[in-house]
């Protein structure tokens, strides 16, 4: 049944249609509109819709792929302790993510414990078939994630087990975007599952005070599509409000239960993003009662010295919707898929990565 | 990453579901969501169900979308 109800969200025809529409809605003028997940890129360069836009009208990766958006110095804190003995889960996504000098998957080939989970709720498991082996897992991920992480802290894991809190939250680095001024933002394609979690309402505040249009839309052709015709029809009328593309998983409210957890195992703190100063109120950390499992504490670990990118890296501005990954010199030259550089080339939901593997460049 | 998978909800048990993913079947944790019903469409990140999917509301907003990209140009 899903699948018939998707069959009609790849609808050729019905992706014409948008596409005409979007035509005659278009203004006589330059037009740039942002997105911040790593699956409306893949949706957006797998499909070749940006080839079917009018030439004026571009559309910007922005920070929406969080392995990308975590700091080197984050990363270098999971590898050290990794090196120290202990055991480290992460999700895939982050396994081979360059951070200062090395990566978890090279500290891995150097011997130590490191392994790919799918949940969580692996990690821990491992955790309790090790009792005797500490397990820190690594917990990257926007808000889409962060409520699985603080269930699983809620259902109280072994005390061998800790977490390496390195969750962001996608609406402040917006207002980082609107506010530095850097990006030009049009409207901006709200992110469908963060948003299938925290509701339509924590972008309301962007819309008022930067008149910004907004919408949340799915990850099907026939939805990016619309959504760009609903920011089309907005700068039209004039108006900056947030309208729900994605209705079949979205709710204005989001997922309340969800929220409840978040707001019960984390507090919200400024924390700096790979490629962005410190956004302010746009990181999670562990609540004090629940300290024993923050890995920081329980191990003491310090870095110094973190790289965020190597000479000629651009993926800062990549990250920051600035530009597009063709326009970094390193691009498919001396980073590709095979051997990164930055981060955008390491994750299938890097826009350099998506680039590389669906992009006409 | 942020990527979520709809899967049909076979049985419950207690906090787990069996969801059927187009004939692969997993456990999937429900401590999210209330009001999970065997039948129900559930979207999936990371082993955890984030949403019932309300299908009903997917296919009159494309009906609806659809009446309007075919009037006066999105008007």
């Amino acid at each position: 049944m899903v699948s018939a109800l998707l069959e009609k969200y790849r609808d050729k025809k019905l992706a014409t249609k948008i596409v005409s529409a979007i035509q005659e809605l278009i203004p006589n003028r330059h037009v740039k509109f942002v997105h911040v997940c790593g699956s409306h890129e893949q949706t957006i360069t797998r499909f070749g819709l940006r080839s079917l836009l009018p030439d004026n009208l571009e559309v910007f990766s922005g920070p929406g792929c969080p392995v990308c958006c975590t700091p080197a110095a984050e990363i270098d804190e999971a590898i050290e302790l990794a090196r120290q003995g202990i055991l480290i889960t992460t999700f895939g996504d982050m396994f081979r993510v360059p951070s200062t000098k090395n990566t978890l998957a090279g500290t891995k080939t150097d011997g130590a414990d490191v392994r790919i989970v799918y949940s969580v709720a692996d990690a821990v498991e491992i955790a309790c078939r090790n009792p005797k082996q500490e397990v820190v897992h690594v917990a990257i991920g926007f808000e889409t994630t962060a409520p699985s992480i603080a269930a699983e802290v809620l259902r109280g894991p072994p005390e061998n087990f800790s977490l390496l809190i390195c969750h962001r939250l996608i609406p402040p680095a917006m207002e980082f975007l609107l506010a530095s001024g850097e990006t030009n933002i049009d409207g901006f394609i709200c992110p469908g599952h963060v948003s299938t979690v925290i509701g339509s309402k924590p972008y309301e505040p962007l819309s008022e005070d930067y008149k910004v249009p907004q919408v949340i839309a799915g990850f099907e052709p026939v939805d990016v599509l619309l959504g760009i015709w609903i920011l089309l029809k907005q700068l039209r009328d004039g108006r900056h409000e947030v309208e729900i593309e994605y209705t079949r998983s979205v709710r204005p409210e989001g997922n309340v239960v969800a929220q409840e957890k978040m707001r019960e195992v984390f507090e919200v703190v400024d924390k700096r993003w790979r490629g962005f100063p410190v956004v302010p109120k746009s990181a999670f950390e562990l609540r004090q009662e629940f300290e024993n499992y923050d890995a920081r504490k329980k191990f003491g670990v310090q870095v110094k010295d973190s790289v965020e990118f190597a000479k000629g890296c651009r993926c800062g501005e990549v990250l920051r919707g600035v530009i597009y990954p063709s326009e970094c010199p390193l691009f498919g030259k001396a980073c590709t898929q095979e051997h990164p550089i930055g981060p955008c080339a390491v994750t299938s939901e890097g826009a350099c990565n998506v680039a590389m593997r669906h992009g006409k460049f | 990453m942020c990527l979520a998978i709809p899967g049909k909800v076979l049985k419950i048990e207690g906090q787990v579901a069996a969801v059927d993913f187009g004939g692969a079947r997993r456990e999937v944790k429900l401590d999210l969501l209330r009001n999970v019903h065997e039948g129900d469409y559930v979207l999936v990140h990371a082993g955890y169900a984030i949403q019932v999917l309300d299908e009903a509301m997917a296919k009159e907003i494309l009906s609806s979308w659809e009446e309007v990209t075919r009037g006066e140009g999105g008007a």
